[in-house]
């Protein structure tokens, strides 16, 4: 008989400071080596039921809580958080931020230093489980020139020391690129091969983090279970795009094109899925293809030529040139650390060039401050907390105004209009605070759109996003694009915002531009994906697998899609 | 003797505390119209963070922090002063179950009660403490000394009261309660 | 850049091969009485071993230069600021007074000039046995060398903590400026002092707000792996004590006693070479 490692009995928590429960009547079942997606928008508890598991709460936060819930057989209510971290281990989403140690080899010792083991054990299992996540070269390194899969890993083999027969992994895959997050979901699932262990992964990020060894998905919306899958049954429940999740992409284009997902086998798999006329359909749409003309023809906005840029002695960029016509959406895709950020900075003048010339709109932008740049190019860093600076909306919105002397009348005209734009208005006399994540982002576009600038730069626009926000944000971007004329950059890892938004991608790499072209161009291009540590999407698995030529599948479901909206 | 033990909040809250002052102290400062005087920001950021989490907190985070920034800026601390440092975020700290940040109201009572006694604070700090030690310590004639001292207690109330206020009512102002609130 | 903070070299002489432990008693026990002492002879001497320790931990001229062109800058300003506010301070500590050159208010006597050297000495004295510290000891053994003479592990641990988010607060500050510039703040000398402050204070807020957050997020994470569970903790960066490291502390306490006799024989902290 299978042992039960984590049991709900009818679980409901309410947070102190909330009037609703947060999680409302819980029943949940998780057996000894079960690997288990925990799914669910933003604000439906998901969170909440992964710090009740490892015990957070009640350790951290007060609330009411009612019903049992057993750990490894253990009632939860007599185990502290200490006791619980011996049978839980827990991957934080910031790996940053739990990585506590001055090096990597003291970080994964951190929970054994607590232990009270002696160093001869500690530095046994520091290089035994080091070598098998393969960071057994970067011991002596510190946190600040590792990368984020690195930082990741370091966690991963600070709690497979303890031995907990249960791991918690609190959404793995928000701080990593596509590539690293695909590198991390590969080593959970050989970990899970090889130790046996429970595994229960928080994401909202289905496609990504579904492997084969998934046996159950728990779908959570508004603090409640909606059910509890496996993963081919729920695919073809069709429910999971009104619960913020995004469907598999290769799932939504056999949707879009008339196929019966019911009559699919192997449907959790890109690889093997297929069934009865899928074939023939496929090769169908993708004969009747429409090319779909992006050229733009308006004048350069924004020139960049001969540029170089080095870090102390480390060259970023090496004679790079591009010019950005007035009008474009464009991704600027690369590596982690080949110079996407660098460049946004080059350009707004955080940074200096070692040579070369930048203009907008025939200006010469080097002459200029860093607050003149602004006036024209507004850049939207990813964490919006580090852009706000006041405590309420309309203050924030008016900051740059009032710094640049504009009349009263003038800037409550100008933010009103700002806020009305972001949908933000309702809430003008709101503190920055009381807003969600999603809000604070457009309330730091917002706060650049008050300015009239021409040019937005904005660093991973929908990272750490659901579904549901992730799109209000694109759809509220190339709304501006469209309506307003407003070019746009976007610094971006994910494919599918590349594919559906952009209308031109640059792809950085080897201290310059790889490519300028289309979207679908660039991710048709293989040798090319994999330079650039970039991830395949699987719509291209898929034309790949059934011989059709992928930018002409795509561009025949972008058309579909483009009449769908219109309607 | 019963000692209370640190609790993992505030030993956290003393690491990064120690880390912003140290920053601050090093590269942050504003010169105040007198040649050669700056207004040191650290103390405005020490004020709000002993209020925040009390006098232990405060105790370690000045003096920590000004340790650090010694060592790396002349090779060895100044001790005196570094001890002074100390005192003032323990001080401060002291206040911390009179002003209660948590619940989201600073009044104009408590900020003028914040302001008065840090000015006191300063000055028996930077008046007294220090310079006496640098008398003991290190033979300096008095008047030197002491007139160092009036000039830092000048400077470090102007900081501790302008930067600290703001940073304490931005900080309140921020917990509003969620449900007080209306679209409108 | 984390172990650069502090100028930590990776060299392997035995110096660097001494325990946290070891080196920071020595630099403590030998910086305290090089304090309270006021006797050239004795400072000279801790001075004359610090070279030596200098020379034995290969410590070149070029990783200090900076640190000790700065201290000596700062050494001579107060000498001089000594001197102005107090040119008869020597005669009065002494108890004599041998006029050199007679300047009215800043007459020049013997005492003070000698005063102002044993001053001027105590100014340097540590700062030798300090950067002996700081570049032979690595940053990830201070909180266990702490821990080791008696500082609880938790309070010996906050002190790991900032030194492991300093690079990360002062990469969050470098990008909060340069944003808060481009919204139109400037750190500029224009302006009157309360609205610098107050420009400076809207930078700092982003910094510290989401400061508190991270402060939350990482006691977390440590409670998650059971920081705080037990009376003692171990350190992975603990050494054990060999041979040097009894002798290193022997040394300073020898160099203790030595202090303490020189202030015998003076009858007090002060060297009176006058009388």
């Amino acid at each position: 008989m299978t042992k039960t490692m984590i049991e709900f009995k009818n679980v409901t928590f309410r947070y102190n400071a909330q009037a609703e429960p947060t999680l409302k009547n819980i029943n949940l079942q998780i057996n000894e080596g079960e690997k288990v997606l925990v799914v669910g928008p933003s604000g439906s508890g998901k969170s909440t039921l992964g710090n009740l598991i490892n015990g957070v709460i009640p350790e951290n936060f007060r609330g009411d809580l009612s019903g049992e819930i057993y750990i490894d057989g253990e009632n939860a209510k007599d185990m502290s958080i200490f006791d619980t971290s011996l049978k839980v281990g827990t991957l934080l989403q910031n790996s940053n931020d739990q990585f506590v140690g001055l090096t990597v080899a003291e970080d994964i010792a951190f929970g054994m230093e607590n232990d009270c083991f002696d160093n001869q054990t500690m530095q046994t299992k520091v290089n035994q489980w080091s070598k098998k996540l393969s960071i057994n070269n970067l011991l002596k390194q510190a946190p600040n020139s590792l990368s984020g899969g690195q930082k990741q890993r370091t966690g991963l083999a600070g709690l497979l020391v303890d031995d907990a027969p249960i791991l918690l992994l609190d959404e793995p895959l928000a701080a990593l690129d596509p590539m690293a997050g695909s590198e991390s979901i590969q080593l959970l699932q050989e970990l899970h091969n090889e130790l046996k262990n429970t595994i229960i992964i928080i994401e909202h990020r289905l496609e990504e983090s579904l492997t084969k060894d998934v046996d159950k998905i728990i779908l959570m919306n508004d603090g409640e279970i909606v059910g509890i899958y496996n993963p081919a049954e729920l695919l073809k429940q069709n429910i999971l795009n009104q619960y913020g999740i995004r469907e598999p992409l290769y799932i939504e284009a056999l949707k879009s094109i008339g196929i019966d997902l019911n009559k699919l086998h192997d449907i959790d798999s890109v690889e093997a899925v297929d069934g009865p006329g899928v074939a023939d359909r496929i090769e169908q749409v993708s004969a009747k293809a429409k090319s779909i003309s992006k050229y733009n023809a308006s004048a350069d906005i924004l020139s960049i030529k001969k540029l170089n840029f080095a870090y102390d002695k480390k060259v970023i960029f090496n004679n790079l040139n591009v010019d950005i016509q007035k009008g474009d959406m464009i991704s600027l895709v690369g590596k982690n650390g080949v110079g996407k950020t660098t460049l946004s900075k080059l350009i707004v003048g955080f940074l200096q060039p070692d040579a070369g010339e930048i203009t907008f709109n025939g200006d010469n932008l080097l002459n200029k401050s860093i607050k003149e740049r602004a006036d024209d190019i507004g850049y939207i860093m990813q964490d919006p907390d580090k852009m706000i600076s006041k405590v309420m909306i309309y203050d924030e919105v008016a900051l740059g105004l009032k710094l640049r002397h504009y009349p009263k009348e003038q800037i409550k005209e100008k933010v009103d209009h700002a806020l009305k734009v972001c949908n933000l208005y309702p809430f003008r006399h709101w503190p920055i605070s009381a807003l969600s994540y999603g809000q604070k982002k457009r309330l730091t576009i917002a706060s650049m759109l008050v300015l009239s600038p021409k040019l937005l730069i904005l660093d991973e626009p929908t990272a750490g996003q659901d579904y549901y926000h992730y799109t209000e944000i694109m759809n509220f971007l190339s709304q501006l694009n469209q309506e307003q004329g407003l070019t746009m950059i976007f610094i971006t890892h994910d494919m599918h915002l590349m594919a559906e938004y952009s209308t031109r991608t640059l792809v950085i790499g080897d201290q310059t531009i790889l490519r300028d072209n289309t979207p679908e161009k660039v991710l048709d291009d293989e040798a090319l994906l994999a330079k650039a540590n970039l991830k395949r999407t699987s719509l291209s698995i898929l034309a790949k697998r059934f011989n059709v030529n992928y930018n002409d599948f795509s561009n025949y479901l972008i058309s579909k899609e483009r009449d769908n909206q219109h309607e | 003797m019963h000692r209370k033990k640190l609790s993992v909040q505030s030993v956290v809250a003393i690491g990064i505390g120690t880390a912003i002052l140290f920053l601050l102290k090093r590269y942050v400062s504003i010169p105040s119209g007198i040649p050669n005087t700056n207004i040191d920001t650290s103390y405005g950021f020490l004020g709000f963070i002993s209020i925040m989490f009390g006098p232990i907190v405060g105790l370690f985070v000045g003096f920590f922090g000004h340790s650090l920034s010694d060592f790396t800026q002349f090779g060895a601390p100044w001790w005196t002063w570094v001890f002074t440092t100390g005192f003032i975020g323990f001080a401060i700290g002291l206040l911390k179950k009179y002003i209660v940040l948590a619940d989201g109201k600073i009044g104009f009572k408590k900020l003028v009660i914040y302001n008065i006694y840090q000015i006191l604070i300063n000055i028996i700090g930077w008046s007294l403490l220090a310079p006496t030690g640098d008398v003991l310590i290190y033979s300096e004639p008095s008047n030197k000394v002491y007139l160092q001292g009036i000039i830092s207690s000048i400077t470090n109330s102007i900081s501790t009261g302008v930067i600290g206020t703001i940073l304490l009512v931005m900080y309140a102002s921020t917990k509003v309660e969620k449900g007080s609130l209306k679209k409108e | 850049m984390n172990s650069n903070l502090f100028g930590y070299d990776h060299n392997d002489t035995w110096v660097h091969r001494l325990t946290g432990t070891s080196k920071l008693i020595f630099f403590i026990l030998v910086s305290i009485i090089a304090m309270i002492s006021y006797d050239y002879r004795f400072i000279f001497l801790v001075l004359l071993l610090s070279i030596f320790a200098f020379k034995q931990s290969q410590i070149k001229w070029s990783q200090i230069k900076f640190v000790v062109k700065l201290i000596v800058v700062f050494a001579v300003l107060n000498l001089v600021m000594v001197f102005v506010f107090s040119p008869n301070h020597g005669a009065a500590l002494y108890g004599t007074r041998h006029v050199l050159i007679n300047l009215g208010y800043f007459t020049i006597t013997k005492e003070q000039l000698f005063y102002e050297l044993n001053l001027g000495l105590k100014y340097l004295v540590t700062v030798p046995i300090s950067l002996i510290f700081l570049i032979t000891t690595n940053p990830s053994e201070f909180s266990s060398s702490l821990n080791k003479i008696g500082v609880s592990y938790r309070l010996s641990y906050s002190l790991s903590l900032s030194l492991r988010y300093i690079p990360d607060v002062q990469n969050d500050f470098k990008e909060i400026s340069l944003a808060q510039q481009a919204r139109g703040y400037e750190i500029s000398k224009k302006g009157k002092l309360f609205s610098r402050l107050k420009g400076t204070t809207q930078i700092l807020i982003p910094l510290i707000l989401s400061s508190l957050d991270k402060i939350q997020t990482i006691s977390q994470a440590m409670e998650l792996r059971r920081f705080g569970k037990n009376k003692h903790r171990t350190w992975y960066m603990n050494r054990k004590f060999t041979k040097k490291d009894y002798g290193t502390i022997l040394l300073s306490l020898f160099i203790v006693v030595i202090g303490i006799l020189f202030m015998k024989m003076d009858g007090g902290r002060f060297y009176n070479p006058f009388v």
